[in-house]
């Protein structure tokens, strides 16, 4: 079981309150965890990874167990807690702009 | 009794606006998509409860959304715009090439004859289309492999195509405009095109008279003679009578030729509407006075329209999407402005009210006419 905390906007977007729950087959990536999460709520494409470069949207980072994991390699695997539940991986909008 | 449902889209989100014929009493529904950017909002001519909406974010990208019900509700549709094939590179601002990126759907025009039929104007400039209402997009790429797509550059609100005028008359042909790079048409259902901007004068680009380059901000034509367009251009209010083969200028007596919308008169084609903006530099009304100017003419000759209207320490600004037309009679005329006022005037710009005055900044308005 995997956790993951979204934006306010994206929660919204999902229609979820809290975090959201996944089951990941395989290794626990932040590929496998954001394919996961798309298939389970697909209006979340395009929203935190370009849907044709697979590229974080500039905006958003990548947290769990206090590291900033937005610049670890998509295939690399994340903190044990996040593979266990223990830890929920939080997508997290930037403060930027207005 | 008639109705009008008035579509909002502001900095932070969408409003609808529903009054009866009268156009006197308002509700105000919204905000949807609450602190989402909502370029565009437009329905269906065909079937007016299918309405197509353009949210937009810089931290989650572009979500299109689909009403089935007159804006009730609505569920997210497709937001997969790529360009067609390699997307190839555009003049930037320093006079270097620059890769084609997406950034935001800044239009949204839905078919004269189908309502799952769409047409989407992007930044950076490129028409998309769905025949599935909005699921799956598919770019017109012949808009930018014919035209000299690699000539155009942003304005300096990104390089957006931003106009899109379907043809009532023609099926087939379809016109566009684009910041910088000036009007299109295609004959062909937008297969393929070309820059039609003879007659456009820029003295700001290197050579005045260029092909493309033109920063055109706005067309509008009437439906019942869709060879005549106007055009509010960067500067210069422009006219052509032979579906944009040729321009020449309207501006006449206006206070200011630069501005951004356009409209024409429901019922009269010869009837023009613009927002003279002091200049470039300083997008606010000259001398702080909010002043629509219609001419009755077809253009040169131009008269102010104030009642209702702010006539001192006004300082908006009204962007290119943001002005509409109902088809009552009288007719109504609507415009929002980026300090949040919506005002309608119910007899063709005669005297004004506000519908509402404290929105978020308005950045379009479209206008339904519901029996």
């Amino acid at each position: 079981m995997i956790r993951v905390v979204l934006p306010p906007h994206l929660r919204s977007m999902a229609r979820v309150d809290g975090e959201v729950v996944l089951e990941v087959e395989g290794a626990v990536t932040l590929r496998s965890v954001l394919d996961a999460l798309e298939a389970a709520h697909p209006v979340l494409r395009g929203t935190i990874r370009d849907q044709a470069t697979q590229r974080r949207r500039p905006f958003l980072r990548f947290f769990a167990c206090q590291q900033d994991l937005s610049h670890q390699p998509p295939d690399d695997r994340l903190p044990e807690a996040v593979a266990k539940g223990v830890e929920p991986l939080v997508i997290l909008a930037a403060i930027a702009g207005g | 009794m008639s109705k009008v449902r008035v579509l909002v889209g502001t900095r932070k989100g969408a409003f609808i606006l529903t009054a009866d014929g009268t156009r006197d009493d308002w509700t105000i529904d919204g905000p949807f998509f609450g602190g989402w950017e909502i370029y565009h909002i437009k329905g269906s001519p065909v079937d007016p409860n299918r309405i197509y909406t353009s949210q937009t974010s810089g931290w989650f990208g572009q979500v299109i959304q689909r009403s089935d019900d007159g804006g009730q509700t609505w569920e997210p549709v497709g937001n997969r715009f790529e360009y067609d094939g390699v997307p190839g590179t555009h003049q930037w601002y320093d006079g270097t090439q620059h890769p084609w990126e997406f950034a935001r759907v800044w239009h949204l025009e839905p078919s004269l004859a189908d309502p799952d039929i769409v047409y989407a104007g992007v930044e950076d400039a490129a028409l998309f289309r769905s025949t599935d209402g909005g699921q799956t997009w598919h770019e017109l790429s012949g808009l930018r492999r014919d035209s000299s797509g690699h000539l155009w550059q942003p304005g300096a609100g990104g390089m957006c195509l931003h106009t899109i005028l379907l043809d009532p008359e023609r099926p087939s042909r379809i016109f566009v405009a684009i910041s910088a790079a000036g009007a299109f048409r295609s004959d062909d259902s937008g297969e393929t095109w070309q820059p039609i901007n003879r007659g456009l004068r820029s003295e700001y680009i290197p050579d005045p008279k260029a092909e493309v380059g033109h920063c055109v901000h706005r067309i509008a034509l009437h439906p019942s003679r869709p060879q005549v367009l106007f055009m509010q251009k960067h500067w210069d209010v422009m006219r052509s009578d032979d579906a944009g083969e040729s321009w020449y200028e309207v501006s006449g007596n206006l206070p200011s030729d630069f501005g951004f919308p356009i409209a024409v008169h429901a019922h009269e084609p010869e009837t023009v509407y613009v927002v003279p903006i002091k200049s470039d530099q300083e997008h606010f009304p000259p001398e702080g006075k909010l002043r629509v100017y219609r001419s009755r003419t077809g253009g040169h000759e131009w008269e102010p329209l104030t009642k209702g209207l702010p006539q001192r320490d006004c300082y908006v600004n009204v962007l290119r999407e943001a002005m509409a037309v109902d088809a009552l009679d009288p007719c109504g005329i609507y415009f929002g402005t980026t300090g949040g006022q919506v005002y309608v005037s119910a007899d063709s710009g005669d005297t004004w009210q506000p519908i509402v005055r404290d929105l978020p900044a308005v950045l379009s308005v479209e206008v339904q006419t519901l029996p």
